[in-house]
């Protein structure tokens, strides 16, 4: 089917056809800093953790050169320490929690809802401008020398011992936690005041759900992160013993204030990718997604089971072992509606006619990787096999596999399946599956290794190895270069397509959804008149059937 | 061709012109909402939610304190005895009438009482900022005292480290708590000096009041927080 074919199609708006859109409806350089349009704040999020991506990138690439060899030989084990926690801040803060929500959320949310925009359009343009302002802080801290503390900032060696600059990056991370805080309240209350005439609640696409569970969780988590960094930062400061046991603190007391936001933050990073997820699998396979409802109620269960597992990363910090079981329990029920995702997800795919094209390919690669990175975490979940690998090499693939082949994933599937929306472009498929290809093989050449190398010892932070490990780490890091060429080509062949790429047209995937309705780009106020929605999500059926008759007249 | 008229069809209710803007709607909604209810629903849900993440940041802090009162009875006592409680409780008895005057001032701008309302924000303004002021002071005595924790800490118990310790992670706290709160008060007077000459102006009315109610909850959980201040930090 031809994007031609789709455009003449009746159900599509007709005044969409005209050419004025967000992207030329202003010009100049003031028209995008001082824009209220949700769209060019996503595209100005776009830019900045595209940035924050290459910066944490590199200092992986420079890890991976590292552990090529043996010895400790490239950098000092002060520099290293340096590079594995500005990794994990980068990635973590500045490109991981926004990246989803910011980009993808900003642009399509409110679309999807039929609405004119978000609820609070200055403060959506606030929260990029409170990013951005955490962004600077991570700017200076990474020039002016570093900080060593790992991303997680234990007390209290982030608060007496460490010299590297640990209170402006606490306070940089603090500040981008509320620029998250805004971007979630602001689509709560989008979500519940904005949608179209006609939009139920069960009739929401599950991308829309997903953003839901997000947002409640971003909102609820991260404050405790914001007192827990204050706490911290009064500590550094004035000297005095609030987690610091030589001052009468309690150490693990910040482990616990930490991990209630940190692992929720887990569900802040996976939740936006599963949202893309489920909008993909059904475009892709011209289906609708199976058990709607279970997909749509297993956010709200990861949101809320979120919260009550976060000791699991403390079972060898001297929690009681009455505790550490209950939390292993809490634990593996996390698996339950993880697995029902994707089990829906397989089961659509299941008898579907599923075309190959590039979005489609990441997401078989989330479904993969992320049932990997999830049935690994049920390993640490287990106490007996937790205190085996702790601290280890097992830990980094688990998550890696989570939140690189999670995440990541989701979102180039995200890119790639809204390109032609946001730039009006297609992007050369081509290309587009020979990343794909290089990144599902990078990936796993990548972190495969390290769960092997993990699990017979390799403890995690060192800059330097025992000999027996080189093989394996020779070839994580070979993996690694195949992965950064992955993610190389996507900048050159996106922005090769914005002058070059074949006009996208209004639905190029023939997909169901609001955002496919209005055209590419979309108009400033998206739609002309605001829809009226009367059909369920994922109508595929009705859509195909209607597609044929037009096709037939 | 419109055999399905229930599908994927954006119905175009009235209007077929380019921009289907009532001619007649008010001068503070804002374009992407349909009417003004919508508009102040949604801006008093995301001031309820603002305030939701306000409890969680003031919790976490709240269940450090009560961690570190367990582990130190004796000190928080001796802590909590530096604290002058008839100060306390008259800067109480302020904040509760500014929320007495705030919210005179919500029914006021409801009742597009122009000047009533600019005379009770302006009330609710001075209420705070003597309720900021008396903090002040409080402050520049314990200082004087050399009860602020770090290198000025001098209340040093020779026979007693621990509780120097104890006494020192409650001032901590102390300051910590009561810095946040008066953070936020001074946020709050700040957006009350804005409100203040939008009232003058004559922005609001039985029509468009919801911003001001929406200052209103601000205040009120700021001065709820102070309520569950001043006996942890003062009399218990």
């Amino acid at each position: 089917m031809t994007s031609t074919t789709i455009d003449d199609a009746p159900f599509i708006e007709p005044s969409t056809r005209q050419r004025r859109n967000y992207l030329n409806d202003e010009y100049g350089v003031l028209s995008w800093l001082l824009t209220r349009d949700h769209k060019r704040i996503a595209i100005l999020y776009l830019f900045s953790v595209t940035v924050f991506f290459v910066v944490g990138g590199i200092f992986a690439f420079l890890m991976r050169l590292e552990l090529l060899t043996p010895e400790g030989d490239m950098f000092t084990s002060d520099t290293y320490n340096k590079l594995f926690t500005l990794h994990g801040i980068v990635m973590i803060f500045f490109f991981l929690i926004p990246a989803i929500p910011a980009v993808f959320g900003n642009f399509i949310l409110p679309i999807m809802l039929g609405a004119k925009d978000l609820a609070f359009p200055k403060l959506n343009l606030l929260s990029w401008y409170i990013y951005m302002v955490g962004g600077v802080f991570g700017v200076i801290v990474i020039i002016t020398g570093g900080v060593d503390t790992g991303w997680t900032f234990y007390t209290p060696f982030s608060t007496q011992y460490s010299n590297t600059k640990v209170f402006a990056i606490t306070l940089g991370a603090f500040i981008t936690g509320f620029s998250s805080i805004l971007t979630g309240l602001n689509f709560l209350v989008t979500i519940h005041r904005m949608r179209a005439p006609g939009l139920t609640w069960f009739r929401l696409p599950l991308f829309v759900w997903s953003m839901y569970a997000t947002s409640v969780v971003i909102m609820l988590a991260t404050p405790i992160l914001a007192i827990t960094l204050v706490l911290l930062m009064v500590e550094r400061v004035l000297q005095v013993g609030i987690f610091d046991p030589a001052l009468g603190g309690d150490p693990v007391l910040y482990q616990h204030m930490f991990w209630f936001y940190s692992h929720p933050a887990v569900y802040i990073m996976i939740l936006p990718g599963m949202a893309i997820i489920s909008e993909c699998v059904a475009a892709f396979t011209r289906k609708r997604i199976f058990g709607y409802k279970f997909v749509a109620f297993s956010s709200l269960g990861i949101a809320f089971l979120g919260f009550l597992v976060w000791a699991h990363h403390l079972f060898v910090a001297g929690i009681s072992v009455y505790s550490a079981m209950i939390f292993s329990f809490l634990t593996m029920l996390v698996a339950v509606p993880s697995a029902i995702k994707v089990f829906n997800w397989t089961a659509t795919l299941y008898k579907a006619s599923v075309s190959w094209q590039t979005p489609m390919l990441y997401v078989l690669g989330f479904i993969g990787l992320f049932t990997i990175g999830g049935v690994t975490g049920l390993f640490l979940g287990a106490l007996g096999i937790d205190v085996h690998v702790h601290d280890s090499y097992f830990v980094v693939a688990h998550f890696h596999y989570i939140m690189v082949g999670g995440t990541i994933m989701a979102y180039m599937a995200g890119i790639h399946y809204w390109w032609p929306k946001i730039t009006g472009r297609m992007y050369p498929e081509w290309w587009g599956r020979l990343s794909a290809l290089l990144v599902f093989v990078g990936f796993n050449l990548t972190f495969f290794p390290q769960f092997l190398v993990g699990y017979v010892g390799m403890p995690r932070r060192y800059h330097a190895y025992a000999p027996e490990f080189q093989v394996l780490n020779v070839l994580s890091t070979a993996g690694a270069t195949v992965l950064a060429v992955g993610y190389l080509l996507p900048m050159l062949y996106l922005g090769w397509s914005l002058k070059f790429g074949r006009k996208a047209g209004t639905n190029p995937w023939g997909a169901v959804g609001l955002e496919w309705a209005t055209s590419s780009p979309p108009p400033k106020e998206n739609f002309h008149h605001t829809p009226v929605v009367t059909w369920e999500a994922y109508d595929y059926p009705a859509f195909l059937k209607a597609m044929k008759e037009t096709q037939d007249a | 061709m419109r055999s399905n008229p229930t599908l994927h069809d954006l119905q175009h209710p009235g209007h077929e012109g380019e921009e289907g803007h009532d001619e007649h709607h008010h001068p503070f909604l804002q374009h992407h909402f349909e009417d003004l209810g919508q508009q102040h629903e949604a801006s008093t849900l995301g001031m309820w939610f603002f305030v939701a993440q306000e409890i969680l940041f003031f919790g976490g802090l709240f269940c450090c304190y009560f961690i570190y009162r367990e582990m130190y009875p004796a000190a928080w006592k001796a802590g909590s005895h530096h604290q002058n409680w008839q100060i306390g409780a008259a800067n109480t008895i302020v904040l509760i009438g500014s929320s007495l005057t705030m919210a005179l001032a919500v029914w006021g701008a409801q009742g597009a009482k122009r000047k009533f309302t600019t005379l009770m924000l302006v009330l609710t303004l001075i209420l705070g900022g003597i309720f900021v002021g008396v903090k002040g002071y409080e402050y520049a005595e314990h200082i004087h005292e050399g009860l602020f924790p770090g290198s000025a800490f001098t209340y040093v118990q020779h026979d007693n480290p621990q509780l120097t310790r104890g006494v020192e992670l409650f001032m901590t706290f102390y300051f910590t708590m009561t810095g946040l709160h008066a953070l936020h008060m001074i946020i709050g007077a700040g957006l009350l000096l804005w409100f203040i000459k939008r009232t003058w102006r004559g922005d609001f009315g039985p029509e468009y009041y919801g911003p001001v109610e929406i200052m209103g909850l601000y205040w009120h959980f700021v001065d709820i927080v102070w309520i569950f201040l001043f006996p942890l930090l003062y009399l218990v």
